[in-house]
C-alpha cells in the first residue's frame, strides 16, 4: 500500500499513539468549562435569532423613509444570519457530532437534536459522520468529495457536466442547505438506477416535513405577522438564510478541497490502522487561520483538521489542541495544510474552474 | 394543566411553537425565566440551610410545570458535577402547597456519595436544577382516620417531615408515635421542630434513640428490637406503621411484622433497592463495556452502574434502585448477579439493569 508519507510503519504506528495520547488527555479533563461554553452559546445564539426577527420588524416601523429602514433591516438581517450560522456550525454540527454527549444533558443529545436547516437531522447524521468522516477523501466512498455534482481533483472522470462548475458553484453556495438536505438521497445513483425509488421515498417525505416546517416558519408564518409588509420581512428573512448558506459554502468548501489536499483511492485505504486513519484525515483535511470569533463562526471547522481527527470532541477544545498537532506533524515531517481564508478558497475555486474542464494530468507535487 | 388556562395556553403555544421551529415557544421562554419553560422542568435554588453538620436543606422553586406533591413522596433531581448530568431521588421534607410556592429536600452528604456531597456542599442560592414530577405512594391516606407509627432514622425523617409539617399545619395532627434513630443528639435532622412538634401537640409522642451515644443500653438495644418496640408503643399492633431509613432498620421492622401477620399494616419507603444476602466470598470479574472498549475489574458487590461511572463512562440512569429502567443495557456475554435476589443472569443478550446487578464472573456489556 502506498501513501504519501515517508514514514516507516512503525512510525505511523507512533504518530498514531502519540495523537491517542493528546485525545484521551483532553477528553478526560472535560468539564463544568466545557458545559458552561456551550451553554452560554446557546443562550446567545437564542437571543440574536429573538433579536434580530425584532430589529426586522422594528425596522418597518421607519417606512416609508428608506434611508433609516434599509440599515436598520440590514442590521436585523445580519443578527439573523449570525443566528442561523452559529446554531448550524458551532452548535448543530457539533451537537450531531457527539461532541456533547458526554453531559448526558437530556436537551442536548446527538439522537435527538433537531437544526435550523431543511436538511432532517438524522439523514444528515448517515451522509456526514457514516460516510464523510468514515471515508474521508477516499473517491468512489466519501460523497463530500465534490458533492456527486463537482469535479475538485484530476482523479475524478471528467464529464461535460462538470463544465459548468463556474455557475454550478455559485448556485449551490446561494442554495446550499438545499443541496445538503438532497445530498443522502443520492440522487445520482437513483438515476443511475443502482437506488429504488421505494428506498428513496420514505427519506423524502421526512426532508418534506423539514422543508414545509422550515419554510413555513421563515417565509410564511413570520412575514404575515407583518401585515402589508409581508414581502419585505420575506426579503429580510430570505436573505439571512441566503447568508448564512454562502458563509457555510465557503467554510466547508476549505475543509478538503483546497491546494495541497489529498485523495485516496480504495486500495491505499484497505486494512487501514487507526494510525493510517489518522494520517488519511491529517492529509485529507485543512484549516483556516483566524482569530478567536473567527473560529466560532466558522462552527471551529476552520480547525478542520483537529476536527477530522477527534470528531467527537467538544469543538470549543480544538483550538487549544491545534498547535500540539501541528507540532506532532512538524516532528513526524507530515504536512498540515494550514493557510488564511483568502488563500484556501483561493486555490479551492482556482480547483473548481481548472479541474471544469478536461485536464487529466496530475501535476507533479 | 387541565385547567382552562392551561388549555388555551397549549394551542398558544401550538401555534407560537410553528414560529420557533425546530425548537419550541418554551425554548425562548427560557432565556427570560428558566421557570416559564414547558418542554423540560426546573427548579431555582432558593436558599440552602444547614441541619446537622452533614446535612443540609434546600429550598427549591420548581417551574411552572410542577404539580403539588403529596407529603411523603420523592422527587428525581438533576446534579450536573463536572459538566455531566447526574440523578439521584430524594424525598420532600416540605409540606404541600406551602405559600411561597417551593419544596424543599434535605440531603445527608453520604461517605463517597458525588452527588449527595455536591448538593450539600457546592450547591448554592440560585442555581438552577433539574426536576423530575413528584412520584411514591408512600402517603397517609387522605381520607380514612389513621393512627400512624413512624420508625425514622437519619435522613429517612424526610418523608415523615413532609407528613407532620403537612398534618401539623392543617391542624388535624392524629395520634401519632414517631420513632427515630440517629448516632448522636447532634445528628438529628429538624431536632427543633420535632421537639416544638412534641410540646406543642399531645397527640404526637415521639422517642428519640440515640445508636451511638455511650450510657447505660448496651449496643444491641440501641437499635429497634421488639422489646424497645412494645416500650414506646405498647399498641404497635392497632397502627399503621411507615417506616424509612437505612436497610439493616428496614429489614429488622419488615421481619418483625411479618413475624406478627401484620404486613398489610407495613408501609417502607427505601433509599436502595433491598440487597440479598450474599457470601462474603461471591466472586466478580473483569466488565468489559463493549462500545467504549473499556475493561476494569471488578468485584461481585458493587453495582455495574457505580462500575462503569467509576471507569468514567455516564450511562443514563435514574432511580439507582431497580425501578426505573433508564440504566438498562444489553449483556451481550458473561454472568451478571441480581443484588436484590442474588439470582445469576448468563442469558446473551439479556436486558440487564445496571444499578441493580454486579458482576458474576467475567462479562461484556453494550455500553
Amino acid at each position: 500500500m502506498s501513501f504519501p508519507v515517508h514514514l516507516s510503519d512503525a512510525a505511523i504506528e507512533d504518530f498514531g499513539r502519540e495523537l491517542d495520547a493528546i485525545r484521551d488527555e483532553v477528553m478526560d479533563s472535560r468539564g463544568d468549562r466545557d458545559r458552561r461554553y456551550l451553554l452560554r452559546l446557546i443562550r446567545i445564539q437564542r437571543g440574536l435569532a429573538l433579536g434580530g426577527r425584532l430589529v426586522i420588524f422594528g425596522s418597518l416601523a421607519f417606512l416609508p423613509e428608506w434611508l433609516w429602514f434599509l440599515p436598520v433591516v440590514a442590521l436585523g438581517t445580519l443578527l439573523l444570519a449570525v443566528a442561523k450560522i452559529l446554531e448550524n456550525m458551532e452548535i448543530g454540527h457539533n451537537v450531531m457530532h457527539a461532541q456533547w454527549d458526554w453531559m448526558r444533558d437530556p436537551d442536548i443529545q446527538s439522537g435527538t437534536w433537531e437544526w435550523d436547516s431543511v436538511c432532517p437531522s438524522d439523514q444528515w447524521k448517515h451522509s456526514h459522520n457514516v460516510v464523510h468522516h468514515t471515508w474521508t477523501n477516499v473517491l468512489g466512498k466519501d460523497r463530500d468529495v465534490g458533492y456527486g455534482m463537482l469535479r475538485v481533483t484530476a482523479q475524478q472522470r471528467w464529464h461535460p457536466f462538470y463544465l459548468l462548475q463556474p455557475v454550478s458553484t455559485v448556485v449551490m453556495a446561494l442554495l446550499f442547505e438545499w443541496f445538503i438536505a438532497l445530498h443522502d438521497l443520492e440522487i445520482n445513483r437513483l438515476l443511475a438506477g443502482k437506488r429504488t425509488l421505494a428506498e428513496t421515498y420514505p427519506m423524502l417525505r421526512r426532508i418534506g416535513q423539514k422543508v414545509a416546517h422550515q419554510t413555513l416558519k421563515d417565509y410564511v408564518l413570520w412575514p404575515l405577522l407583518a401585515g402589508p409588509f409581508f414581502l419585505h420581512v420575506l426579503a429580510a428573512n430570505a436573505v439571512a438564510n441566503v447568508v448564512r448558506n454562502v458563509w457555510a459554502y465557503v467554510i466547508i468548501f476549505c475543509g478538503h478541497f483546497p491546494e495541497g489536499v489529498h485523495y485516496f483511492s480504495e486500495e491505499e485505504v484497505a486494512d487501514e490502522t487507526r494510525a493510517r486513519w489518522y494520517v488519511r484525515q491529517l492529509l485529507g483535511s485543512c484549516n483556516i487561520d483566524g482569530g478567536r470569533l473567527f473560529h466560532v463562526f466558522s462552527g471551529n471547522l476552520s480547525h478542520q483538521i483537529e476536527h477530522h481527527l477527534f470528531p467527537d470532541m467538544p469543538s470549543n477544545r480544538y483550538p487549544e489542541v491545534a498547535p500540539r498537532v501541528r507540532a506532532l506533524c512538524a516532528r513526524y515531517e507530515i504536512p498540515y495544510n494550514t493557510n488564511s481564508l483568502r488563500r484556501q478558497f483561493g486555490t479551492t475555486t482556482w480547483k473548481l474552474y481548472r479541474f471544469a474542464l478536461p485536464v487529466s494530468v496530475v501535476a507533479p507535487a | 394543566m387541565d385547567t382552562a388556562p392551561g388549555w388555551v395556553w397549549s394551542r398558544v403555544t401550538g401555534l407560537t411553537d410553528m414560529f420557533a421551529t425546530p425548537l419550541r415557544t418554551s425554548h425562548y421562554l427560557e432565556l427570560m425565566n428558566p421557570l416559564w419553560t414547558t418542554h423540560k422542568l426546573q427548579a431555582r435554588v432558593v436558599s440552602v440551610w444547614d441541619e446537622t453538620a452533614s446535612a443540609r436543606t434546600l429550598t427549591l422553586r420548581p417551574g411552572r410545570k410542577w404539580r403539588r406533591h403529596r407529603a411523603g413522596q420523592h422527587v428525581r433531581v438533576g446534579v450536573p458535577i463536572g459538566g455531566m448530568h447526574h440523578t439521584r431521588t430524594y424525598s420532600i421534607s416540605s409540606a404541600p402547597g406551602r405559600d411561597d410556592e417551593c419544596i424543599t429536600i434535605t440531603v445527608k452528604a453520604a461517605p463517597g456519595g458525588r452527588v449527595s456531597q455536591h448538593l450539600v456542599r457546592n450547591v448554592v442560592p440560585g442555581d438552577y436544577l433539574p426536576l423530575g414530577l413528584p412520584q411514591g405512594d408512600f402517603v397517609l391516606p387522605d381520607a380514612v382516620p389513621l393512627r400512624p407509627l413512624f420508625i425514622t432514622a437519619g435522613s429517612g425523617i424526610t418523608p415523615v417531615m413532609s407528613m407532620l409539617r403537612d398534618h401539623a399545619a392543617r391542624g388535624d395532627l392524629p395520634s401519632i408515635v414517631h420513632l427515630h434513630y440517629a448516632p448522636h443528639p447532634y445528628d438529628v435532622i429538624f431536632a427543633k421542630e420535632l421537639a416544638k412538634l412534641r410540646d406543642d401537640h399531645r397527640r404526637y409522642r415521639l422517642r428519640l434513640v440515640y445508636t451511638r451515644e455511650r450510657g447505660e443500653r448496651s449496643p444491641a438495644e440501641r437499635h429497634f428490637t421488639a422489646a424497645q418496640l412494645q416500650e414506646v408503643c405498647p399498641d404497635w399492633r392497632d397502627r399503621d406503621v411507615y417506616a424509612c431509613g437505612p436497610q439493616g432498620l428496614l429489614a429488622a421492622v419488615e421481619a418483625h411484622w411479618q413475624g406478627a401477620d401484620l404486613s398489610r399494616r407495613l408501609h417502607l419507603e427505601r433509599f436502595h433497592a433491598p440487597w440479598a444476602d450474599l457470601p462474603g466470598d461471591v466472586p466478580g470479574g473483569r466488565v468489559r463495556f463493549a462500545r467504549s472498549g473499556l475493561e476494569v475489574e471488578s468485584d461481585g458487590r458493587t453495582n455495574l452502574l457505580r462500575v462503569a461511572e467509576d471507569a468514567g463512562l455516564n450511562p443514563p440512569h435514574g432511580c439507582r434502585m431497580g425501578i426505573c429502567h433508564s440504566c438498562d443495557a444489553r449483556l451481550v456475554s458473561g454472568c451478571v448477579r441480581d443484588l436484590r435476589s442474588g439470582a445469576v443472569v448468563n442469558e446473551h443478550g439479556a436486558t440487564v439493569q445496571l444499578c441493580i446487578n454486579a458482576a458474576a464472573g467475567n462479562l461484556e456489556l453494550e455500553l
